[in-house]
C-alpha cells in the first residue's frame, strides 16, 4: 500500500524539504512552543483540580480513598469517599479493554495482511466512522437496542456463574456495567483498530519476505513479524482508547443504573454504579457550595491521577519492549 | 487515494448528520402553538436572562415563545441549569431573576445576599409554577392503581416488595395484582423532584418514612439520570415504579396512581393539584410569598404531591430598564393567560387565590 522507504533515504528526504534559516527557526519555534503549551496545559489542569479539591478533601470526615459515603449536601460535614467509583470507573474500562483489543487487533491484521484492498480500504472507513458516532448517540443506542439485546445472556451467565462474585446477580434492570462495558467497547475500537492498522502497516517488507523465505506459513509470518513489530504501537493505542474509557461520560451517564443508597457492595459486572465522569456529569447542575463542587473535583483529581499512572505504566512497557526488539 | 476516501467518508458522515437534524427537530414543535394570548402583553424592550430549575423549563419555554411573539423587541433567556445554579447566578449579579424549586434560605445566608445584590432591598420568592409529581408505574393490565403515603412509603423505602403485597391489595380490592417484584427507580442526580417527594413521604407518612428529605435520594431501588431516565427506565422495566414530573408520566404513557390522602382516591390533574395549593399557606410576609405546602392534607379531591416552584426577584433596586423587562415578563407569566398555557404542558395553573397575590406582588415590583 504505502510505498516503503529504505532507512538511508529518510536523511535525504529531511534536507530536501528544509528550506534555509528562517524556516527552519521557525518551524523550531512552533513545534518548541506547541511542546510547551501541552504540558502547560495539563499542568494547569492538574494545579485547578487540587487548588479546588484539596480544600474539601481536608474537611472531608470519612477517609477519602477507602470509604463508600458519599454525603455531600452539608458543607460543615462533607463525607465523601471515592471507593465505589474508582471500582465501577475500572471494572467498566478493563471489560471494554478486555473485549475491544482482541478484536480491534483482529481487524488490523485482517485489514492489513489478508483482505484484498478493494475490501480492506471499505472496512477500514466503516470503523473510521465509529469514533464520529457522538457519545450521546452510543448511549441512547445502549439503552434502548444493545442493552435488552444482550440481556438474556448476562442472566444467562449470573445464573450459571453466579457463585463467581464477578458474576453475582445484581440490578433488574440493564443499567449494569455489563451493558456499559459492551458500549465503551465498541467506541474505543475505532482508536485501537486505526493505529495498530498503520503500525502493521509499516511492518518492513524484508521482514515478512524473510520469514516468508524460510517457509513460515501466513499466520506463522503474521506471528513472527507483524505482531512483535506493531506491539509498543498496539499497547499504546490501547492506551488511548483505555483514557477513552475511563473518562467517558455521556454513554455512563445515560445507561449505568445507580444502586439503592446504602446498599451492600458488589463487584458484580450486573451490578449498577457510577463512574467518576458520570458522577460528576450527573449532579454538575447543583454545585451550590464551593465545598461540594470541591468534592466532585477530588474525585476529578483521582480520574486524573488514574489516567496518568495508566498513561506512565504504557510508556514504561513501551520502552523496556523496544529496547528488546531493535 | 486518500482523497477518494476522504470525500466517501465526508459523504457518509454529511448523510448521517442530517438525518440526525431531522431527528431532533420533532420533538420541539409540539407546544401549543394556537394559543392567542399574546394580545395583552404590556411589552418592555431589550434582552433580559434568567436562570435556575429545570423542573420549570418547560413553562418558561412557552412563555418565552409567546412573550417574545407579543413583544418584537424584548429577547428573554432561560437557562435551566438547575436551581442551585440559578440562584448562584442571581446572587452574584449575573441574571436578572432566579427560577428556583425552593425559596431563598435564610439560614444559609442567601436572604442577607439576596439583599445585598439588589441594593438593599428584599427579594421576592413569587410562586409561578406547579409541577405536580406522578407516582408512575409499568404494570401490564393495571389501570387504576391506589396507593395511600403509608403503602408508597414502603414501597420507595424498600419495605414493600411485591406487587400482590396485602397493603396494596387493601387499597385496590376487586384489581387482579400480580406476583411480581417491585423495581423502583429513583433519580440518580440531585434534584427538587426527589426533595419534594420525599418532603411529602415524610410529612404524609412520618411512621414509614424516617429519612430527611434532601435532594439526593435515600430510598431504595435503581437511580437513572434526570426525569428522561427514570422515565425511559419504568416504560423499559415491566413491574417497576417511579417518581416523575407528571408531563413525564403523561408522554411516556404510564400509569399514574391515584393517591388517597385519606378522603378517598384522588386522580391527578390540574384542578386537584391547584386544591392543595389552596389548602397550604404562604409563610412569607407581605409580597414575598414563600409557601408551605401541606402534603399532609385530608381536604376530599386534594393531589398532595405538588412542586411549587419561584421566581426569584428583586423588589427594588435593579436598573430602570431592567426592572421595567422583569416586571413585564413577569406580570405576563402571572397573568391568567400566562398560567392557562401550562396545562397542556404538565403543569398546574395556580389556584385563583394564590395567583391574585402573585399578581399584586408583581404589580409592586419597581
Amino acid at each position: 500500500m504505502t510505498a516503503f522507504y529504505p532507512p538511508d533515504s529518510e536523511d535525504t528526504l529531511v534536507k530536501k524539504t528544509s528550506r534555509g534559516r528562517f524556516g527552519d527557526r521557525a518551524i523550531a519555534f512552533f513545534a518548541s512552543a506547541s511542546g510547551v503549551a501541552v504540558i502547560a496545559t495539563v499542568l494547569l489542569v492538574g494545579l485547578f483540580l487540587l487548588w479546588r479539591a484539596i480544600p474539601s478533601i481536608l474537611q472531608d470526615q470519612v477517609p477519602f480513598l477507602t470509604s463508600r459515603e458519599w454525603n455531600v449536601n452539608n458543607p460543615d460535614d462533607l463525607r465523601f469517599g471515592i471507593v465505589d467509583l474508582l471500582w465501577t470507573t475500572v471494572l467498566s474500562s478493563v471489560m471494554a479493554m478486555v473485549l475491544a483489543v482482541p478484536v480491534a487487533i483482529g481487524i488490523a491484521i485482517y485489514i492489513t495482511q489478508y483482505a484484498p484492498r478493494r475490501i480492506a480500504r471499505p472496512i477500514a472507513s466503516a470503523v473510521d466512522l465509529l469514533a464520529a458516532v457522538p457519545s450521546i448517540v452510543y448511549g441512547l443506542w445502549g439503552i434502548q437496542v444493545l442493552a435488552p439485546a444482550i440481556e438474556p445472556f448476562g442472566d444467562w451467565l449470573s445464573e450459571n456463574l453466579g457463585w463467581i462474585p464477578l458474576f453475582a446477580p445484581g440490578l433488574t434492570s440493564a443499567g449494569t456495567v455489563y451493558s456499559i462495558g459492551v458500549v465503551l467497547a465498541i467506541m474505543i475500537l475505532p482508536i485501537i483498530t486505526a493505529i495498530s492498522r498503520e503500525v502493521f502497516d509499516q511492518t518492513p517488507l524484508l521482514h515478512k519476505e524473510a520469514a516468508l523465505a524460510l517457509g513460515a506459513t501466513h499466520w506463522e509470518m503474521v506471528r513472527t513479524t507483524v505482531l512483535p513489530f506493531g506491539r509498543p504501537g498496539v499497547i499504546s493505542a490501547s492506551m488511548l482508547g483505555l483514557g477513552r474509557a475511563l473518562g467517558e461520560t455521556m454513554a455512563v451517564v445515560i445507561i449505568l443504573s445507580k444502586p439503592a443508597p446504602g446498599s451492600d457492595f458488589s463487584a458484580s459486572i450486573f451490578a449498577g454504579g457510577e463512574t467518576f465522569a458520570s458522577k460528576i456529569a450527573n449532579n454538575a447542575a447543583e454545585f451550590d457550595s464551593p465545598e461540594k463542587t470541591g468534592a466532585y473535583i477530588a474525585a476529578g483529581l483521582v480520574l486524573f491521577v488514574l489516567t496518568f499512572i495508566v498513561n506512565a505504566i504504557a510508556r514504561w512497557i513501551i520502552s523496556r519492549r523496544k529496547e528488546f526488539t531493535e | 487515494m486518500n482523497i477518494a476516501r476522504f470525500t466517501k467518508t465526508a459523504a457518509l458522515a454529511a448523510v448521517g448528520v442530517m438525518a440526525l437534524a431531522a431527528c431532533s427537530d420533532g420533538g420541539s414543535n409540539d407546544a401549543s402553538s394556537d394559543s392567542t394570548s399574546a394580545a395583552n402583553i404590556d411589552c418592555a424592550s431589550g434582552t433580559l436572562s434568567s436562570e435556575g430549575s429545570s423542573a420549570q423549563g418547560n413553562a418558561m419555554t412557552e412563555w418565552i415563545k409567546q412573550y417574545q411573539l407579543a413583544c418584537p423587541d424584548a429577547t428573554v433567556n432561560y437557562n435551566p441549569t438547575g436551581s442551585g445554579a440559578g440562584i448562584e447566578q442571581f446572587l452574584a449579579d449575573q441574571v436578572d431573576f432566579a427560577g428556583s424549586d425552593s425559596a431563598l434560605d435564610t439560614d444559609d445566608g442567601e436572604v442577607a445576599d439576596a439583599k445585598e445584590r439588589c441594593d438593599g432591598n428584599e427579594a421576592w420568592n413569587l410562586p409561578m409554577v406547579v409541577g405536580p409529581v406522578a407516582v408512575a408505574y409499568n404494570v401490564e393490565g393495571l389501570d387504576n392503581l391506589v396507593l395511600n403515603a403509608d403503602v408508597t412509603a414502603d414501597i420507595f423505602s424498600g419495605k414493600i416488595k411485591k406487587w400482590n403485597d396485602p397493603a396494596i391489595a387493601a387499597l385496590n380490592s376487586g384489581t387482579d395484582l400480580p406476583d411480581e417484584p417491585i423495581t423502583v427507580f429513583y433519580r440518580s442526580d440531585e434534584s427538587g423532584t426527589t426533595q419534594n417527594f420525599t418532603q411529602y413521604l415524610q410529612a404524609a407518612a412520618p411512621d414509614k418514612w424516617t429519612e430527611e428529605p434532601s435532594k439526593s435520594w435515600t430510598g431504595t431501588g435503581e437511580g437513572k439520570e434526570k426525569s428522561a431516565g427514570v422515565q425511559e427506565a419504568t416504560i423499559q422495566n415491566e413491574n417497576s415504579i417511579t417518581y416523575v414530573e407528571w408531563s413525564y408520566a403523561r408522554d411516556g404513557g404510564l400509569g399514574i396512581a391515584q393517591i388517597d390522602n385519606g378522603s378517598g382516591p384522588v386522580e391527578l390533574n390540574g384542578d386537584t393539584a391547584g386544591k392543595t395549593l389552596d389548602a397550604s399557606k404562604i409563610v412569607g410576609s407581605g409580597n414575598n410569598l414563600e409557601m408551605e405546602i401541606d402534603y399532609a392534607t385530608t381536604e376530599p379531591g386534594a393531589y398532595p404531591i405538588v412542586l411549587v416552584t419561584y421566581e426569584i426577584a428583586c423588589s427594588k433596586g435593579l436598573a430602570e430598564n431592567e426592572a421595567a423587562q422583569v416586571k413585564s415578563f413577569l406580570t405576563y407569566t402571572a397573568s391568567d393567560d400566562g398560567q392557562s398555557v401550562l396545562n397542556d404542558l404538565g403543569y398546574a395553573p395556580l389556584p385563583p387565590e394564590v395567583a391574585g397575590k402573585v399578581q399584586a406582588a408583581v404589580a409592586d415590583l419597581s
